[in-house]
């Protein structure tokens, strides 16, 4: 880097640090941390295995291939070697490549079914929130109306829910994806609506009543960017539980009804039978699942701290 | 004719019980019939204790709570008979500047967009460009440099943020400002340059002032009428410097001693009147004359039964008025001995 020795240089150079968002600030407070680091490493590297490792993998994961070489009875399965890096499963396909592509609708249910849980809590919580904060007696009756309900969903235990909406609409990946956003969207819903709710008390608020700024631009202007920090963040913790509920509920054979197509709750599933067997077969896909939720939680966390306003210089 | 008219107005609060029925169980009369005006280009200073009711009144002239009776009259309006769009509209008229420019700045918005808000709101200014000119105009007024449009509250110090808090007001053309202890929050080597900008705001561009200060030195510094607030009510009003020469209720005259004199000849030999006891409860006021239970000159007839109107007395200037039964009387007294 170069000596700026002109005083104008140099001055240019200060005010080019100036008119930082928080949002900016906090990306620069994370891009120092290495708990978000690591997580930010681990999610990228599953996000690209999931993108492009079908194209990858060494052999097909569906195909059969090595069907002859097992033998169920004598508990024979061919184990590592340099064909298949790790084996072949339990209907002799290559477990290395089954094990890549999988990672693909992990990821597709974890991210859709939060997005899903996201979309509908932000906009439940937000619409409480608002009214509670904004609407006067009227808006407070509709906020506790909408909130009971809320509290009601959430009284239900998460797994319990899911396999009753998993229940209901019946064996499939959108159910998967419906069922644990549901269980998601009293979580991001009761979080925006307290945030909300407590920015509703600050004076800035206040100060754009003053201005004459209509209720619902207040709403979205001020209280919803101001609240949004935690519902992020929370975001990224739910996407590690989604995962890990998704992984279930195909593991209660709730999943994909094509049970061919690689998933990792499917594969923990499968390897059940085999667990004296062959252990490295339930190890493999919860290995997985584990180091992801932990990218996601580590990602999560540290942008916790890094949005906390009391941490603000 | 006056630019703001205040009339006997009250602000109580009830007192809740109770988790499911809410029952009221009494009221807080954080302010309890008050009446002033301000003339057009007027500067009206309000001073009291904590806790006295202040921020509630200037509040509920800005309609920022519900008055419980009262009127606010602006310019002919009943500001108390407005609702939504109406009020709404309104509020280009009357702006108000926080006592904390930290607080009440959104931390997530620049100056720029903080600037351009009231802009929109009020739908001043056509097309880009005007509404920029105008938000350069206003940074100018209150001697904020150009560049502070694209940066953050936290990254200003304290008295910057005021001026920013300042330009939001300013940048709708409003003629009444509300200012909320404008300086209470900062370094008292700053307070004097944002009380000397809102007196050259004034001059320049027309104003009308309700300045709100716990601090009488503060309100002396920028308004020419004075109003002394005890427990949601008025108890004298003066022109500011006959206020401080002959202040005539026993709470001015010991707010007014409290004030310390730079001359330390002065300092020593001067009155000084220190009150009983603490602030009662604006739940439960005092019967009679709310300043009863601390009053130095209390007498057993009149103050603890009646309550004293604010009303011109005939040994002070022609627009003094004092809440006291007994105003002439201890004008022409010494201080008794300090308690
Ligand atoms: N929203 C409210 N609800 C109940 N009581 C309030 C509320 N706002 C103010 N008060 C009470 O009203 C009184 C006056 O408060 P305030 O107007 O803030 O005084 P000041 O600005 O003079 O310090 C205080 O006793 C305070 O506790
Ligand atoms: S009316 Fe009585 S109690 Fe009240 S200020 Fe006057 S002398 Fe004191
Ligand atoms: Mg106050």
């Amino acid at each position: 880097m170069s000596v700026l020795t002109r005083k104008a240089d140099r001055i240019d150079r200060l005010a080019d640090q100036h008119g930082l968002s928080l949002w900016q600030e906090a990306l620069r407070r994370l891009r120092r941390s290495p708990p978000a680091i690591i997580g930010a490493v681990i999610v990228v590297l599953f996000v690209v295995i999931a993108l492009v490792g079908p194209l990858l993998v060494p052999h097909d994961p569906l195909s059969q291939a090595w069907r002859g070489e097992i033998s169920e009875a004598r508990g024979a399965f061919p184990g590592p070697r340099a064909e298949n890096w790790l084996g072949v499963d339990h209907l002799g396909r290559d477990e290395f490549s089954r094990l890549i592509v999988g990672a693909r609708q992990t990821l597709i249910v974890g991210v859709v079914s939060t997005l899903l849980g996201l979309a509908v809590g932000v906009l439940i919580g937000g619409i409480a929130g608002a009214a509670a904060g904004l609407g006067g007696r009227a808006g407070r009756f509709l906020d506790s109306f909408i909130m009971r309900i809320i509290d009601m969903l959430l009284a239900v235990p998460s797994l319990l829910l899911a396999v009753s909406v998993a229940a209901v609409l019946g064996q499939s990946l959108a159910t998967v994806m419906i069922a644990i956003g549901l269980v998601s969207v009293p979580i991001f819903a009761r979080l925006l609506r307290g945030a909300m709710l407590a920015q509703a008390e600050s004076e800035y608020v206040t100060a754009a009543v003053a201005l004459g700024v209509p209720q619902w631009k207040i709403a979205w202007s001020h209280l919803l960017p101001n609240s949004v920090g935690p519902v992020i963040v929370q975001a990224t913790l739910t996407l590690a539980t989604a995962i890990i509920e998704a992984a279930a509920l195909s593991f209660l054979g709730l999943g994909n009804a094509d049970a061919a197509i690689p998933e990792w709750g499917v594969m923990l599933a499968d390897a059940q039978r085999y667990l004296s067997v062959r252990p490295e077969w339930a190890i493999y896909p919860s290995v997985g699942i584990i180091v992801i939720a932990l990218g996601f939680t580590l990602l999560g966390e540290s942008m916790r701290e890094a949005l906390d306003p009391k941490l603000r210089r | 004719m006056s630019l703001l008219q205040v009339e006997d107005l009250s602000v109580h609060f009830p007192i809740t019980r109770g988790a499911l029925l809410n029952r009221t169980v009494g009221h807080v009369r954080a302010v309890d019939g008050v009446s002033f005006s301000i003339p057009r280009h007027g500067a009206y200073g309000l001073v009291g204790e904590s806790g006295c009711g202040k921020s509630t009144l200037g509040r509920a002239i800005m309609r920022l709570n519900t008055p419980t009776s009262g009127t606010v009259t602006y310019d002919g309006t009943d500001l108390t008979a407005l609702h939504g769009r109406r009020l709404r509209g309104m509020r280009r008229h009357v702006q108000m500047v926080f006592q904390d420019p930290m607080s009440s700045l959104d931390p997530r918005q620049n100056v720029e967009t903080i600037l351009l808000e009231g802009l929109h709101t009020h739908n001043i200014g056509s097309g880009t460009a005007a509404r920029r000119a105008l938000v350069a105009d206003v940074l100018d007024a209150v001697g904020l440099p150009r560049n502070s449009l694209s940066r953050y509250p936290h990254e200003f110090s304290g008295g910057q943020r005021q001026r920013i808090g300042i330009a939001r007001a300013l940048i709708v053309e409003p003629d009444l400002i509300v200012a909320d202890e404008p300086v209470s929050a900062l370094d008292v080597s700053i307070q004097a340059q944002i009380l000397n900008l809102l007196a050259d705001l004034q001059a320049s561009r027309g104003l009308t002032y309700l300045i709100i200060a716990h601090d009488l030195a503060v309100v002396r510094h920028v308004s020419r009428t004075v109003g002394v607030m005890y427990l949601g009510s008025l108890v004298e009003e003066a022109d500011s410097d006959d206020l401080y020469a002959t202040p005539l209720h026993p709470y001015t005259r010991a707010l007014v001693s409290a004030v310390p004199v730079p001359d330390p000849d002065v300092e020593d030999r001067r009155e000084r009147i220190i009150l009983r006891g603490d602030l009662p409860s604006a739940a439960a006021p005092p019967s009679g004359c709310r300043f009863h239970t601390r009053c130095p000159w209390v007498r057993d007839t009149r103050c603890k039964d009646e309550r004293p109107l604010l009303r011109t007395i005939s040994t002070g200037a022609t627009n003094h008025r004092v809440a006291c039964h007994w105003a002439e009387e201890i004008a022409a007294a010494p201080a008794p001995a300090s308690v």
